[in-house]
């Protein structure tokens, strides 16, 4: 057996540049599937982490998704507003440990604004459970101070002390502009890839101030931690049944998911074009050892003549795909580490997509395994040629 | 009564459903004899190697080689027997084209465990060394060159000297030099008599070319041993 497999490492050898290619195809295929294989791992667990800590998440009754949208993604608009009385009567409940208000609806150069308090800052937790951090100044004191976001801050080159205008409504050029009242950028926080480094953080006073009032009327939504977990479901359907306005309350883990289904359809579609490039990626091994078959009947009559039974033959043919296949699964996993390593700091940076460098998943090894099983399954066409050949052929070497 | 390395008796060869290609009544090789069998295209001479060498089971009748009976092995055990006692030089494209010299020469040994115990491991790259160097190609640089660089006549001496290597009982040479000019011819069957006669080894040699006959011990043609032609 190991005779045959160094015969079959010396035959792919001689025929270096055709082999060097298949290999080169197989290698390329394979790093693009577990390229996109770690990236949507990667993306979910982003996407799915991108608020955690919060129990429920609670606004004007519409659709769970909207709310989750325009909630934690500023995507889209709230439809109604949540009365500061009804608001109150929730934070004070007893069950309830903390709440964060959040209340939208103007923005800054096309970034939102989103009016908060203290609470958001102690409060809110992203990925694996990180709490906010200032990068630059501090968190805001005044009614007129101003938080952003790392990428706010980076795109328009604000820092600390800078003063700015809040326009009313979310378009980038907005007619209505409150210019006459000028905030002031007191701190940058951290960046966290996601959509709070896109996101300009004032107080709720000075939204109210905004608008004219005395102190705030309702808010636009509000996240909501319970003081005990067992409470949550009760919770979620008091609020959802509450009798003075209409409320939906959402748990954020469960909406994501039903968020994120959604989104996987694109990426399961890339994933099914990804292994369509893997199988033609070993129909192009197949083509090669098949056209190779004929111009080496000579090679296994001669192989025959020294004592080598059919099934060597066989066995040497297989052996070939395994090699190939093998080796272009290992230049490929060493391809996307490669190019993976290389890209993690622009994945961090531009799209907020961590991809751990860690080994090999269990799915991962499966799906390899699954491509070596292949071509060697694809192997079996041009091993049962060859050995029809050589039983045909005998000691007679045909040209 | 003398062993025999070949003998044949009652054969016949047909494939399933396909008119008789061989029959041969009797075909007696002693060991140690150098005979020249003449068989010209058509005769069945590929069949009838292909039935000494255990790629081919008869149709009918007994085919013994070195007093084991072919015909009720089965192909593996042919396969493996063949490995094991035979050494074959065929008319050219003798060699695999991705081997070195050496590696073409030690070929020999890698089906045949047997064989390959009679040369001790560290050995057998020397072993290589001496029978090429009996067949005329001294120069030890060679052995590591591809096989591709060699002259047609070079390539057959490699071939002998496979053929050769851990002393097989039989050597079958199949229009060995039918690829080389006359001089080239006389100096090959030369080294591969002197090495048959060295090592004991019974030579089967088969061509259609009349002169070489009176080299030899004995003479057959096939075309009047076989009677299905």
């Amino acid at each position: 057996m190991s005779g045959t497999l160094q015969l079959a490492l010396r035959s792919l050898a001689n025929r270096r540049t055709t082999v060097l290619l298949t290999l080169a195809a197989i290698a390329v295929s394979v790093s693009l599937l577990l390229g996109v294989q770690k990236l949507r791992s990667a993306a979910r667990e982003g996407f799915t982490s991108t608020v955690s800590g919060v129990d429920l998440i609670v606004g004007a009754r519409s659709g769970p998704l909207n709310l989750l949208l325009y909630s934690v993604f500023r995507v889209g608009d709230a439809t109604a507003n949540v009365s500061w009385d009804s608001y109150q009567r929730v934070a004070n409940h007893r069950d309830v440990a903390w709440t964060i208000p959040i209340s939208l609806g103007d923005s800054h150069r096309g970034f939102r604004v989103l009016g908060t308090t203290d609470a958001y800052f102690q409060h809110y937790r992203v990925a694996g459970g990180r709490a906010l951090a200032i990068h630059e100044g501090k968190w805001f004191g005044e009614t007129h101070d101003v938080v952003l976001g790392a990428d706010v801050a980076e795109e328009l080159r604000y820092t600390s002390g800078q003063q700015i205008v809040i326009a009313h409504g979310a378009a980038d050029v907005s007619f209505t502009q409150h210019d006459d009242q000028p905030f002031r950028v007191v701190g940058i926080l951290e960046r966290t890839g996601t959509p709070v480094d896109r996101t300009v953080h004032i107080s709720l006073d000075a939204i109210a101030a905004l608008h004219d009032e005395a102190a705030p009327t309702g808010i636009t939504a509000f996240m909501v931690g319970m003081r005990e977990r067992t409470a949550l479901l009760t919770m979620q359907r008091a609020l959802n049944q509450y009798r003075n306005e209409p409320l939906l309350a959402i748990i954020p883990g469960v909406a994501l998911k039903q968020l994120w289904d959604l989104v996987a359809i694109a990426d399961r579609a890339l994933m099914i074009v990804a292994a369509f490039v893997v199988f033609a990626g070993l129909l192009g091994m197949l083509t090669t050892i098949l056209v190779s078959l004929n111009e080496r009947r000579r090679e296994m009559a001669i192989l025959r003549s020294v004592g080598a039974a059919p099934r060597h033959i066989f066995t040497l043919m297989v052996a070939e795909a395994g090699i190939l296949a093998s080796a272009g699964v290992l230049a490929g996993i060493a391809i996307t580490y490669a190019l993976l390593a290389a890209a993690r700091p622009m994945l961090v940076a531009r799209f907020g997509i961590f991809v751990p460098l860690g080994g090999l998943t269990v799915p991962d090894g499966i799906m390899l395994a699954g491509i070596v099983g292949a071509a060697l399954a694809m192997g079996l066409l041009p091993a049962w040629r060859a050995y029809r050949n050589t039983l045909a052929d005998g000691l007679t070497i045909r040209i | 009564m003398p062993l025999a390395a070949i003998d044949l008796e009652h054969v016949k060869f047909s494939w399933p459903g396909a008119p008789t290609l061989l029959e041969i009544e009797r075909l007696k090789v002693e060991r140690g004899e150098r005979v020249f069998l003449r068989g010209p295209s058509g005769s069945g001479k590929s069949t009838l190697l292909g039935l000494i060498g255990g790629v081919l089971a008869p149709s009918a009748g007994s085919v013994r080689v070195l007093d084991q009976p072919l015909h009720d092995m089965s192909a593996a055990q042919r396969d493996r027997f063949r490995g094991e006692h035979v050494g074959f030089v065929f008319q050219m494209f003798n060699l695999v084209p991705y081997l070195s010299v050496r590696e073409n020469v030690l070929l020999a040994l890698r089906f045949a465990p047997a064989r390959a115990a009679r040369i001790p491991h560290p050995e057998r790259s020397a072993e290589a060394g001496r029978l090429l160097a009996a067949m005329g190609l001294a120069d030890p640089a060679l052995l590591d060159r591809p096989v591709t660089q060699l002259s047609i006549g070079q390539q057959q001496r490699v071939a002998a000297a496979r053929a050769l290597l851990g002393g097989p009982e039989l050597l079958v040479a199949d229009e060995p030099t039918s690829a080389l000019d006359h001089d080239a011819r006389e100096a090959f069957l030369q080294l591969l008599m002197r090495e048959c006669a060295a090592h004991g080894t019974t030579l089967l040699f088969v061509s259609h070319d009349p002169t070489l006959g009176a080299l030899f011990d004995r003479e057959l043609r096939l075309d009047e041993l076989n009677t299905a032609t």
